[in-house]
């Protein structure tokens, strides 16, 4: 079987640093193109620590083998949201995947060829933090695929920024078109007295982008409820319409469609 | 715990198994004759390297957390300024082992730097008196520079870094780590295991999907036989700095590390709150014990070094060799 056919446009979210919310931006791009009408899959290639069956409270679903391979997780009734993962392939989820490069490399080959996505519009590819066997695996498969380009997530932190560039020229080495940064965790609202607290800081996913002439997509503030949405198996679109969140993703899902030639519902 | 080489096929069965060489992946494997004949199943020679070089190093620290950006290089700093504020005289090395995202020259104040090769092996960067570094980020140009490494190569820095650098005598020496389960870990681990490692810590925040990660971190330490000394909570809660009201950022949705290590029977060393200033001062490389001395995570620090403290002596006392910790 070839590498994912009747895949119409791929979007890679890649971080050069962890926990800035690689995980979280990949779900609800996926929901939001969702709800914007699209037929979306959703691969995570975190084998050591694969996060979205829980974001999307599908950890105790299954995949099941067909003719055509391996039947992804499907997040809503009609079967427009399509999630692979390793964790629906753990039996325990506290058990660690121990592998080195070349059992990672063999996994996320099989996620590639062996997925039976159907025709989707989008596939959302969620990547673990780094520029090392995962990212390098995929970049090779994608060769000759449409892949639309990487998102690549930070937080406004020099920590984080500094691992964001390392991302970039792995990007441009690798010939992956880069959409834009997009900065998480941007800034605090107190539930109390409103006073916002840039507690990760903040202009340096601005910066980053200005820098490096890729455009800025936009910051989402540090919301505990954001997380929630996923669980629901819903965007922050249809949840929070107003919040600064939906905006970003709103934004995001038109940049996308346009730069792919679709149009939204 | 499997090894595999760069060229090895998919289905390679290691080459420390006993079927190394004879199984039917092995055919037209470049290794295979190496292989079968056992060669390959002695132990790696940068084992006893590593022994040898650390031998002055009293105390191997590993800090651990299957989930990214929780604050392991954070606390490792943050560690390593008050162990060796305790007494002047001892010294702690900091060793960054995470090649793709090094993060120890910038937390450290120390970007910039250049490491220097001598007879006796690489000199780390001195960020102060009595505290050494150890990062690829002192080899590389700029941080830009991307190390788009598979497996091997980074195993075999990560040998280099633990068996070629010129520490002296060290009291402590703390191994920061990337996040996962996989080479780095791997590979620390194997060449570590000659030396009498003290055992690791383990940190996370407080919310569901960063637990997720560092259970299973939990379970590799169980089968790679790594003793857990504790689990250190970070980014516990953020205390608004006009109002002072204290809120979750990261809401504890499953009961925190708290619940997480009594489930695991593990100590709790301490929990860390979110302070702006000092997520600040570590971008930009300062001290932050020194800068904030007022700030509720140096109050924190100074509980869970005690505990840490606590958790050393007693896993001396239990190996027959009892340690002035006081």
């Amino acid at each position: 079987m070839s590498v994912l056919s009747g895949v119409k446009h791929i979007i890679l979210v890649l971080s050069g640093k962890g926990g800035v919310g690689k995980s979280t931006v990949s779900t609800q791009l996926a929901l939001a193109l969702k709800e914007a009408g699209f037929k979306v899959g959703l691969l995570d290639v975190d084998l050591c620590g694969p996060s979205v069956p829980y974001l999307l409270q599908l950890e105790d679903r299954d995949v099941h083998k067909c003719d055509e391979g391996w039947v992804p997780v499907y997040a809503d009734s009609d079967q427009k949201l399509a999630v692979m993962s390793i964790g629906f392939l753990l039996k325990d989820r506290d058990a660690s995947v121990v592998w080195r490069g070349p059992k990672k490399n063999a996994m996320i080959k099989q996620f590639l060829t062996d997925v039976y996505w159907q025709d989707i519009d989008f596939l959302v590819i969620d990547t673990p933090p780094g520029t090392s066997d995962e990212h390098i695996t995929v970049m090779e498969n994608l060769k000759d695929l449409p892949c639309d380009g990487a998102l690549l997530v930070t937080t406004s932190q020099a920590v984080s920024v500094e691992d964001c560039m390392k991302e970039l020229s792995f990007c441009k080495k690798a010939n992956i078109p880069v959409l834009g940064v997009l900065e998480n965790l941007s800034g605090f609202v107190c539930p109390v007295c409103s006073e916002c607290t840039n507690i990760f800081s903040s202009g340096g996913g601005k910066s980053l982008a200005n820098l490096n002439n890729i455009p800025f997509l936009g910051s989402i503030p540090i919301d505990p409820s954001l997380g929630e949405c996923g669980e629901k198996g819903k965007s922050c679109i249809s949840v929070k319409p107003n919040s600064p969140a939906s905006k970003v993703f709103k934004d995001l899902v038109l940049t996308i469609a346009q730069g792919s030639g679709m149009s939204v519902d | 715990m499997e090894q595999h080489p760069a060229d090895a096929p998919e289905h390679c069965p290691g080459t420390q198994s006993e079927s190394a060489g004879k199984v039917s992946a092995c055919a037209g494997c470049p290794n295979q004759s190496i292989c079968s004949s056992g060669a390959a199943n002695a132990p790696d020679p940068g084992i006893q390297l590593v022994k040898n070089r650390l031998s002055a190093v009293k105390h191997k620290i590993l800090v651990l957390s299957g989930k990214g950006g929780v604050g392991k290089s954070t606390f490792t700093a943050l560690l390593a300024r008050s162990l060796a504020s305790l007494d002047t005289d001892r010294n702690v090395g900091v060793l960054d082992i995470d090649v793709c995202g090094p993060s120890q020259p910038r937390v450290m104040g120390v970007v910039g730097e250049q490491v220097h090769m001598s007879g006796s092996g690489w000199s780390p960067v001195y960020v102060d008196e009595n505290i050494a570094v150890m990062s690829i980020g002192f080899l590389l140009k700029g941080p830009e520079e991307a190390v788009i490494w598979r497996g091997p190569k980074k195993n075999q820095m990560i040998r280099q870094f633990l068996s070629d650098v010129d520490w002296g005598e060290l009291e402590y020496l703390i191994i920061d780590t990337p996040p996962g389960t996989s080479d780095e870990h791997l590979s620390a681990t194997t060449y570590l295991q000659g030396v009498n490692l003290d055992g690791a810590i383990i940190v996370t925040t407080p919310q569901e999907v960063a637990l997720l990660d560092v259970r299973k971190e939990i379970d590799f330490c169980h089968k790679v036989k790594i003793p857990i000394l504790g689990v250190v909570e970070n980014m516990t809660a953020f205390v608004c700095p006009k109002c002072k009201t204290p809120s979750h950022i990261f809401p504890p949705n499953s009961g925190g590390a708290a619940k997480m290590a009594q489930e695991k029977s593990l100590r709790l060393l301490g929990q860390l709150p979110l302070d702006p200033r000092i997520a600040r001062s570590c971008d930009e490389g300062l001290n932050p014990l020194a800068e904030f001395p007022d700030s509720p995570v140096v109050t924190a620090m100074d509980g869970l070094v005690k505990a840490l403290l606590e958790t050393l002596s007693a896993r001396g006392d239990a190996n027959g060799c009892a340690m002035d910790t006081s």
